[in-house]
């Protein structure tokens, strides 16, 4: 604000509504989240245990990963279908309403000081692999492999405003509705069951939930502490 | 709504909360809301643990949650608790704010914008300066500011920290804290 001379909410609420630059940039500034590779991994190991197996019926398994931010969850899911033999037959939307972040992602370069918690985390999930073999280090760089970087589509989406664009397997947003009033996640958690196919999967975060939501009665708990639901309505 | 605690500690703060809580009755009417610095994935159940020990009830806080009188919430491990304007609660994945997330700095922040006078922010033992700027912030918006005696804490630096920015009103040892806030109870009982 101090860089374009704005002093008060009124302003910047012209500002925003008048100027799409500026619009632009103040999402780049306001949405940045913080994100980990296989973040909570009781969630990844419970999304080994309960979910995969059963996407493994599908020919093909389309899964959204709905506020993606810098790329870390989409990776980790890129490995868990790899382990269990699905990344081949699997297409991994990732969206974020933050271009900068989006482009982070698909570059999909990290800091080599996380990589130990990344490890720890990815062993705690039941990861049973080397973790160092899903990436490249370069001075205090790493970059993913190229080969988990193919069958993901990177794309910009406002989980606000825009409306469905696919029929999914599974969608994941984790810790991006905690950001939205009540209205707002009912509106995309209806946004999210349109897109889901019947018995598709849905995770939350960890302390988020389908409290807010009309279509709370449409979905069953596949595993209550994880928050990994199922629709079973329509 | 009458006045609103917010409590922040880290190291020793199990303790230090169990004391200052205990004697504390379960119809005591004001909300407190605690931020105790804990591990990213919390297997022990420090709700739990505490609803044990204390009359008042203790949950883990939810977000958009309508703050309740005799009530305990407690921040959950690895997000921030933010009080909004309208006294509910809500919860940011944000980065971290002095190392820790929950931050003591982040509740006393967004309470002190949202109660103004009406909040009472208490500073117990801890190992790191996390709240001493909340600290600041509650004072500046007309609220009370506690700090534990640091020489009765377990780690004095949390509130030592505090005291240091000059915005501390009262320095009382915990069951100096819990007779002030016993206090506001009987004058309220009439």
């Amino acid at each position: 604000m101090n860089e374009h001379k704005i002093y008060d909410i009124e302003e910047l609420k012209a500002q925003l509504l008048s100027d799409e630059e500026f619009f632009e940039q103040f999402i780049q500034n306001a949405s940045v989240t913080v994100t980990e590779m296989f973040r909570d991994p009781m969630f990844y190991k419970a999304l080994r245990e309960k979910v995969l197996p059963r996407l493994g019926t599908y020919p093909i398994i389309k899964i959204w990963l709905a506020g993606c931010a810098t790329g870390e969850e989409v990776y980790s899911i890129a490995i868990l279908l790899k382990e269990h033999g699905l990344f081949d037959r699997s297409i991994i939307y990732a969206t974020d309403i933050n271009q900068n972040s989006l482009r982070i992602a698909k570059e999909g370069i990290y800091h080599i000081d996380k990589m130990k918690d990344y490890t720890y985390n990815y062993i705690r999930s039941g990861g049973e692999g080397s973790f160092s073999s899903y990436y490249k280090a370069n001075f205090d760089s790493v970059i993913m492999d190229k080969s988990l970087r193919k069958n993901i589509v990177f794309s910009p989406h406002n989980l606000a405003a825009d409306k469905s664009f696919n029929e999914f397997q599974l969608i994941i947003c984790r810790n991006v509705l905690i950001y939205f009033n009540q209205n707002l996640q009912n509106k995309i958690l209806n946004l999210f069951y349109e897109s889901l196919c019947t018995f598709g999967f849905l995770g939350l975060g960890n302390k988020e939930s389908l409290l807010f939501t009309d279509k709370k009665k449409m979905f069953g708990e596949i595993d209550r502490k994880e928050r990994i639901f199922i629709k079973t309505g329509d | 709504m009458e006045k609103i605690i917010v409590i922040g500690c880290s190291k020793g703060g199990f303790t230090a909360l169990t004391q200052l809580l205990q004697p504390i009755p379960k119809d005591f009417p004001n909300p407190i809301l605690v931020v105790q610095h804990r591990q990213k994935y919390d297997k022990t159940s420090l709700e739990e643990l505490l609803q044990h020990r204390l009359q008042l009830k203790v949950k883990q806080a939810d977000e958009k949650e309508k703050l309740e009188g005799s009530v305990i919430y407690i921040a959950p491990p690895d997000y921030h608790l933010l009080l909004e304007g309208d006294y509910t609660l809500s919860l940011s994945s944000d980065q971290l704010v002095n190392y820790s997330r929950p931050s003591i700095d982040v509740l006393f922040e967004t309470a002190a914008e949202a109660a103004k006078e009406k909040l009472i922010g208490i500073i117990l033992t801890g190992a790191n300066g996390d709240g001493a700027f909340g600290i600041k912030i509650i004072r500046m918006n007309g609220g009370t500011t506690i700090a534990q005696d640091p020489s009765s804490a377990e780690c004095g630096i949390m509130p030592e920290m505090a005291i240091k920015t000059g915005n501390v009103q009262k320095i009382l040892t915990i069951p100096g804290i819990t007779s002030f806030l016993l206090s506001m109870y009987d004058k309220n009982k009439g």
